[in-house]
């Protein structure tokens, strides 16, 4: 009998095995062996000209990377951009989550208008921003030099102090019906009896707030700041568009596709590409880790 | 990244052979060219009459009018010994960055009709003994000028930096109460490739050397540059617009089109949409060459572009490919893509056409504006250009925006040049 239940135990770990391989073998084709070949590339020598010489080289490329400057301004670019992007995506993707979750009429055609912004390609969005941000002709210095806000053309992407900010402004205008979607989301699936009786206990709505609502939804708000924030860790496309190679605005992608394209030197550049991919692994898992342990020590409280 | 493409190539190949047309004797060539503007037409056209002419086909392969997106994309097809295109339209920089994957062509095309074209261009053309591109059309910077303007306050088109710097500043403070939108120099100095071009003007103009010399001795770290440079760092917020920082051509060319730039730095192209029935400036523009810097070895300087055909070494056909290359690159394509789309010919004897010179005029001055050219150090650097320009791009940026001075900057650029001439990387 025990024979014939373990049979059968061995019989349906094989069919999922079976059912998992192509998932498993798609997965290593299109994500391990990619990576892989990154990580093995970078302690090469090889050159996008002619990529079937190389030679091993060790750490060479890593030394190289870790005392160039423009990689650590890079690496701090990376970090400032992530840090106040999401930062101000998700204060703002909150208040709009919560405007839209009340009973506005016609709400919903405001959450429609909310999305646009994320649902046009980050290029197009981008390019029509460096448009409007243009010195002189640009919609946005016009606009501020007639309330006179402003008293000249201010020089958005141009000036080293001001172009990351613009920047900035660009990418929270894109991400944050992002944050306010996924924040959304978590506040409707609250249930409305606690609402009801912090109503009738006569509970300030701030206290509501940050006693109620906030802890209920924190497990999602979690997932859309680790989204939110690994994916502004490798941004790319809005600052290749708006402000190029520029050092002053260059982020760890711009800096590892420089090396790679530009100037064909793989093997530096997948040294620059691992270590991106090796800090956007330590801050998840410190995002993470900070998250449970929250979530732990609020269970201790209970 | 190769085995997919190379994958990719495969099937491509495979379609191309399965194709439902019966095989012919003759050969399909493809050919990919720049979609920029007009360009993409005039080539067809082109491709077309040699096919007729020789009973082959040809296949156009439309790419990015990005020229940065464009080497990226004959990189990874290169690297990957793709057959797919078997003639490539390459920037004058890029020879030296690509040279390995391209065959040699003297031995296509006749000495005489090769030493048509001009002798600079021959040279930047020839890595390592190798022939491995044909000039197909030049572009060399120009100063743009408003000559109603100039007319206007009686000044004439500036001879050197400091009457440009005198003229723009006296015309932008006498407009000034009726254009308070108006500036002196709109030129390009986004931390890109154009940068290199106008910095390498400057210098070159001032008698500073084109950063690394032919024999590569690194020149960049002089007086000279150093001058020019500061010379161009004290326009921003003068003459020019601080966004001129992160302004490229086009951005450029709509300060100026718009009517509200005095002068413009840039490419032969603007000459055809600036006089456009649309352009508010028609008729009003005027083209000169650069004004040349002051001190000893002070000299016009423009910087040197343009485009060049070259054959793979992974073509299927290289014979017919070359022949295709020499048809393009001869005389007679040459002056029809002069007068159709004011593509300027890079071949001498063309220059002497009466009916070539009635239909463009300013091909006249063009040519003196060739001599005077500098070409960007891309065949000594070979390989490394990509790396030298940006490092000099972001040399002069930073002076620019005023992130160290001139001097400091150039210091900084030479020990950089000497660590990578030494095989290091920074």
């Amino acid at each position: 009998m025990a024979q014939q239940r373990s049979t059968a135990a061995h019989q349906r770990t094989q069919t999922a095995w079976l059912f998992l391989t192509p998932m498993l073998a798609a997965l290593l084709f299109i994500a391990a062996w990619p990576l892989l070949r990154t990580i093995a590339f970078s302690f090469t020598d090889a050159n996008l000209s002619d990529l079937s010489t190389w030679k091993f080289v060790g750490i060479t490329n890593y030394s190289y990377l870790f005392e160039d400057p423009l990689w650590w301004r890079a690496v701090g670019n990376t970090l400032l951009f992530t840090f106040i992007s999401v930062s101000l995506e998700t204060a703002l993707g909150m208040v709009i989550a919560l405007t839209l979750d009340t009973h506005l009429p016609g709400r919903g055609l405001l959450r429609a208008a909310v999305l646009i912004p994320w649902a046009i390609p980050t290029v197009v969005s981008a390019k029509m921003w460096g448009w409007m941000l243009h010195d002189l002709y640009g919609v946005v210095n016009f606009l501020l030099l007639s309330v006179g806000l402003i008293d000249r053309p201010w020089a958005w992407l141009a000036d080293p102090s001001l172009s990351m900010a613009a920047i900035i402004m660009v990418d929270v205008w894109k991400a944050t019906p992002f944050m306010a979607l996924l924040i959304l989301a978590a506040l409707q699936a609250l249930p409305l009896e606690i609402y009801e009786a912090a109503r009738v206990d006569g509970i300030h709505p701030v206290k509501v707030f940050l006693y109620v609502t906030l802890p209920l939804i924190r497990p999602a708000l979690l997932v859309a700041v680790i989204f939110r924030g690994l994916d502004a860790l490798r941004v790319f496309d809005i600052i290749y568009v708006l402000t190029g190679n520029n050092e002053n605005t260059a982020t760890m992608s711009v800096y590892a596709r420089q090396q790679l394209v530009d100037f064909q030197d793989i093997g530096f550049g997948s040294a620059a590409a691992t270590s991106l991919f090796v800090i956007v692994a330590i801050m998840a898992m410190i995002v993470i880790t900070l998250g449970r342990v929250n979530i732990s020590l609020g269970g201790g409280e209970r | 990244m190769t085995r997919i493409l190379g994958l990719i190539a495969a099937f491509v190949a495979l379609l191309a052979t399965g194709s439902p047309f019966p095989a012919h004797a003759e050969v399909n060539i493809s050919i990919s060219c720049s979609s920029l503007g007009i360009e993409l037409e005039l080539c067809r056209d082109g491709a077309n009459a040699w096919a007729k002419q020789t009973g082959n086909s040809v296949k156009l392969v439309p790419t990015p009018s990005d020229a940065n997106e464009r080497l990226a994309l004959y990189q990874q097809l290169l690297a990957a010994g793709s057959a797919d295109i078997d003639i490539f339209q390459i920037d004058v920089v890029w020879p030296g960055t690509l040279a390995n994957h391209f065959i040699d062509l003297k031995p296509y095309i006749p000495a005489d009709e090769l030493n048509d074209h001009f002798d600079t261009l021959l040279a930047n053309d020839t890595i390592a003994g190798k022939l491995v591109a044909i000039p197909f059309f030049v572009d060399a910077g120009l100063l743009y000028y408003r000559r109603d303007l100039l007319e206007k306050y009686g000044k004439q088109p500036p001879r050197d930096w400091a009457e440009l710097t005198e003229t723009a500043k006296s015309i932008l403070a006498a407009e000034h109460a009726s254009n308070g939108q108006l500036q002196g120099f709109v030129w390009q100095g986004r931390a890109y490739e154009g940068l290199a071009c106008n910095g390498i003007e400057w210098v070159a103009s001032f008698g500073g050397g084109s950063i690394v010399e032919a024999d590569g001795t690194i020149s960049i770290n002089n007086p000279r540059a150093a001058a020019s440079i500061t010379l161009a760092k004290s326009w921003i917020g003068t003459i020019s617009p601080e966004g001129v920082l992160n302004y490229a051509e086009e951005d450029a060319r709509g300060v100026f089109q718009s009517g509200n730039a005095v002068f413009m730095r840039n490419w032969p192209y603007a000459w055809g949409l600036a006089n456009a029935p649309d352009s508010p400036v028609k008729g009003k523009v005027g083209i000169a060459i650069l004004p040349q810097g002051s001190g000893d070895g002070a000299r016009h300087a423009a910087a040197l572009g343009g485009q060049q055909l070259a054959v793979s070494k992974y073509s299927a056909h290289p014979k017919e490919a070359a022949d295709l290359v020499r048809y393009l690159t001869g005389a007679a394509e040459q002056k029809r893509r002069a007068i159709k789309g004011s593509f300027n010919p890079t071949r001498k004897g063309l220059y002497g056409d009466q009916e070539l010179l009635q239909a463009l005029p300013f091909l006249k001055d063009f040519e003196a504006v060739l001599e005077n050219a500098v070409a960007r150090p891309s065949s000594v650097t070979g390989a490394s250009y990509n790396r030298v320009s940006s490092e000099f791009v972001r040399a002069v940026h930073n002076t620019l925006a005023g992130q160290g001075t001139a001097e400091e900057n150039l210091a900084g650029l030479e020990k950089m040049l000497q660590r990578m001439s030494r095989n290091g990387r920074r």
